[in-house]
């Protein structure tokens, strides 16, 4: 062994190097502060490690950048806690680099000889940031796409270049591919290979200076190994146990039950799409401060921007580049305390700040603005209403504004915690629907969102169906009936044909009321009649009876198995709504009856009805001319000047029948729920 | 063959010095030669999107005009157009305006949806009838007019539309952020 380190010796002079390496000289002894500058480069290492395996699997392109995050997040053994250091890691070095930088500042190791350290240091810094905000785009979600979306309109303010500048690094005019490529260059090249080269030239420096240390040292001199490694292992431990407990914080929360999706590690937001509304667009939390400080520039115009974004920040950079100098004055290094802790102090208010904006709703009680609402309701904003109802009276006005922008701020973050609320729905069913068994198409996840009944039918029903229909789920007991429900002038059409929505249509008691026929024409036409006056004489099981077949025509899959059971009811159910006497009277089912009176109860609810029906309320097999006021959505079959396309009109047909990919957990639990949720919605009718 | 090296000449000798000051001038030359071809290319290739344009500036089928009542409320839509993303070309949404027709009227007004001051996506407040950009607080009436203060530089961005056989066609466009006048990014 001696003898092969010798020729290595001989050959390379290795042990000199490791002597200069490990023996140099610590005077004053090892001691903790001087810690930071070492975990920096443990934070560094772990990034490059895990930044390789990363790169083993991801493949940035707009198709394919989500969906190989996602791979490695879900289907990759140990992805989630590879992903989650790296996450978590990227935060830990810019807390660190902070205390790196107070620490140089405070102790005055900026000072000669050791100024270009220092600049070097500052050069680093901006690599480092610049790496995370490269690094949040590359997922391609929602999140990182908004976010980047805003960081790269506003390096288009640069006067005279920046909108090439912009194009430049976007990678064209509009986001894609080439943003992707071109930030995962960055990200994973240029930025790591300058960050190496600027630190071996920082570390090469620090060793010719040596640490700057307080006169006299109180403790013996040591040399580096082992007693200060020691120490920095130690730190580097404490920075991983963090950087690992965050990536398994949910086993402490308390956030994970059965059944239900955890996320463990960096969490993965929706796939990008410039066309769904995104509220929850937030940058790192560790840039909110330059987010919060954007908007201060109310009124400012174009100026604003720039000097928000642009000339304050690196008016700030560039103090802090001058600080070598400025410390060579008198009073300069006490000024540099001074600055820096000022600079840090205005840093941690804005940042609190974003956070309060946003999450005031969450400790804000509601109850305080109970008797506000209805006044803001009549009011609003409107100086000349505020004025007659205050009866000009100044100091109401004034407190009346005061009370209503606090509601607008309140209601602001209500907004904003329900759009991360929403986005996390979004992102969970992303990821539910690309673990499901069509996996992800070759045009991208986000292709499995915009066919996803589940996600896209409250859309389409928000826009086309809620100006006249509601879909309320049944009241929990107790609570009172939502105020949309008077306002509505046709059904609410939640579970629309299944056993407690048809029980409730066949009650005397509902039939006529808000989530049936009470806001239409139908209120006094003849099925109101003929549910009052000869559906009411009959027995209850006979009305149960053909509430289930009618039902079982929809062929619900929530409602499958208890089909199957009550097959026997069902069967006699049939032969009752196929009497001439009853139901047949008007409608046609199956092969009794005819067409023209009254809507079609063969295949009732089931998909290809609920498209007929929502396609042309007046065809033969509907309404016709007593059709009251709903108009056909795709009137002309060969598509052209419809108002909805078949695809739309298809998924909000499925979205009405509860049918949309169920990840199999939920396909056990989803079956024996619908008898009770049945008795339950009938109650609350009551 | 190497040739064996020259004597070393006295300080002085011209001819020394002329060779001296030649071959650094050569090694220069030469060394700045082969660094500047690859990074003359790689810089020609890395400033490319330069050249690019975008599409956008079509008038592009939005929605039938059934679809948005004339009572003044806005309604957001998707731009969905083929679009070309480097080397794939798809269907796709690329943006998303509001559009909204006051009482009486057949002609649509429609607005971008995106924020004028940072590029966020503009959200519609039903309770006060504005618009509400989601990031930086800025707000706007619910004809796009900016309401001040606020960060935004101007309002939001109208776009021109038109109405052929019943459909609704705009002309979508990307603004740059920031800035007090409607710039189109070409």
């Amino acid at each position: 062994m001696k003898a092969l380190v010798d020729w290595l010796d001989s050959r390379t002079g290795i042990r000199d190097l490791m002597h200069e390496a490990l023996y140099e000289r610590i005077p004053g002894g090892a001691r903790w502060r001087y810690v930071w500058g070492s975990t920096l480069v443990f934070a560094f290492f772990v990034q490059v490690i895990t930044g390789f395996a990363l790169w083993m699997y991801y493949s940035p392109s707009a198709q394919t950048a989500w969906e190989s995050v996602y791979y490695i997040q879900y289907q990759t053994a140990g992805g989630w806690l590879l992903r989650g250091i790296h996450h978590f890691m990227a935060q830990a070095m810019v807390v660190l680099l902070a205390l790196h930088l107070m620490q140089v500042i405070i102790d005055g190791a900026y000072r000669a000889p050791r100024e270009v350290n220092f600049w070097l240091g500052l050069i680093l810094m901006q690599i480092v940031l610049g790496l995370s905000l490269t690094g949040y785009l590359l997922p391609w979600d929602q999140k990182g796409y908004w976010a980047t979306r805003v960081a790269t309109n506003l390096i288009g303010v640069v006067p005279l270049v920046g909108p090439a500048l912009q194009q430049i690094v976007v990678g064209g005019a509009d986001y894609g591919h080439h943003t992707l490529t071109r930030f995962f260059a960055l990200h994973a090249g240029i930025l790591p290979a300058s960050l190496v080269g600027f630190l071996v030239l920082h570390i090469a420096l620090f060793r010719k200076h040596g640490i700057r240390y307080k006169l006299p040292p109180k403790f013996a001199d040591t040399s580096f190994w082992p007693d200060q490694v020691l120490k920095d292992a130690v730190a580097c431990l404490a920075v991983l146990a963090v950087v690992l407990f965050l990536c398994i914080r949910p086993m402490f929360s308390g956030e994970v039950e059965p059944g239900v999706p955890v996320t463990w590690g960096a969490e993965l937001g929706a796939p990008a799409d410039p066309s769904n509304q995104y509220s929850a667009a937030r940058p790192e939390w560790y840039f909110l401060f330059l987010f919060q400080f954007l908007k201060l520039f109310e009124g400012w115009g174009e100026s604003g921007e720039l000097l928000g974004a642009i000339v304050v920040p690196g008016a700030v950079m560039g103090l802090l580049f001058l600080m070598p100098l400025i410390g060579k004055w008198n009073l300069g290094h006490r000024f540099n305390i001074g600055l820096i802790v000022i600079l840090l102090a205005g840093v941690g208010y804005l940042t609190f700040a974003a956070i309060n904006e946003d999450y005031q709703a969450n400790w804000t009680d509601r109850g305080q603005f109970a008797e506000l609402i209805p006044v803001i309701e009549e009011l609003g904003n409107d100086p000349e209403k505020i004025n007659s109802h205050f009866a000009g009276d100044a100091a109401k006005i004034a407190e009346y504004r005061e009370q209503y922008k606090a509601y607008e701020h309140y209601r602001k973050s209500d907004e904003y915690l329900k759009a991360v609320e929403a986005a996390e729905v979004e992102s969970h069913r992303a990821i539910e629907l690309a673990s499901g068994p069509q996996m992800i198409p070759p045009t991208g996840a986000v292709t499995l969102l915009r066919n996803d009944p589940f996600i896209q039918g409250p859309r389409l029903f928000a826009q086309h169906c809620a100006s006249c229909h509601t879909h309320l789920p049944p009241p929990v007991a107790g609570a009172e009936p939502s105020p949309l429900l008077a306002k509505a002038s046709a059904p609410n059409l939640y579970g629309f044909a299944d056993r407690a929505w048809l029980t409730g249509f066949l009650s005397p008691d509902h039939i006529a009321g808000p989530n049936f026929f009470g806001g239409t024409a139908h209120a006094e036409g003849e099925m109101v009649g003929y549910v009052k006056d000869t559906l009411s004489g009959w027995e209850a099981d006979d009305v149960r009876k053909v509430v289930l077949a009618l039902s079982a025509e929809a062929k619900l899959p929530a409602q499958a198995a208890a089909d199957a059971k009550d097959a026997a009811e069902i069967e006699a159910g049939r032969a009752l709504i196929a009497n001439e006497e009853n139901c047949t009277m008007c409608h046609k089912f199956g092969e009794t009856g005819e067409l023209g009176a009254a809507p079609d109860l063969t295949g009732y609810g089931t998909r290809e009805w609920l498209i007929g029906m929502i396609s042309n309320p007046m065809h033969e097999r509907f309404y016709r001319d007593a059709n009251d006021r709903m108009p056909a959505f795709a009137e002309n079959e060969n598509g052209e000047g419809n108002l909805l396309d078949a695809k739309s009109i298809g998924l909000l047909a499925d979205w009405l029948r509860g049918e949309w990919m169920r990840p199999s957990h939920e396909q056990v639990a989803a079956e024996p729920a619908a008898e009770p949720a049945a008795e339950q919605a009938s109650s609350a009718e009551k | 063959m190497a040739k064996p090296p020259k004597p070393a000449v006295k300080p002085g000798d011209d001819a020394q010095e002329r060779r001296n000051f030649f071959t650094k001038v050569a090694a220069v030359v030469i060394g700045g030669f082969v660094a500047l071809v690859p990074a003359a290319t790689g810089l020609a290739v890395f400033l490319d999107p330069l050249r690019k344009k975008s599409k956008a500036g079509e008038m592009l089928p939005i929605a039938p005009l059934g679809v948005v009542p004339d009572d003044g409320i806005p309604r957001q839509f998707a731009v969905v157009t083929e679009h070309v993303d480097a080397w794939t070309q798809s269907k796709q949404p690329i943006g998303a305006v509001y559009i909204r027709r006051l009482p009486g009227q057949e002609q649509p007004e429609c607005l971008s949806a995106t924020c004028p001051h940072a590029g966020c996506f503009v959200a519609y407040d039903q309770p006060t009838d504005t618009f509400k950009c989601p990031c930086h607080n800025s707000s706007f009436a619910v004809d796009g007019a900016i309401i001040e203060p606020s960060p935004s530089p101007r309002a939001m961005d109208s776009l021109e539309s038109e109405i052929v056989d019943g459909e609704i066609l705009v002309k979508y466009e990307n603004f740059y952020t920031g800035k007090a006048e409607k710039i189109v990014k070409l």
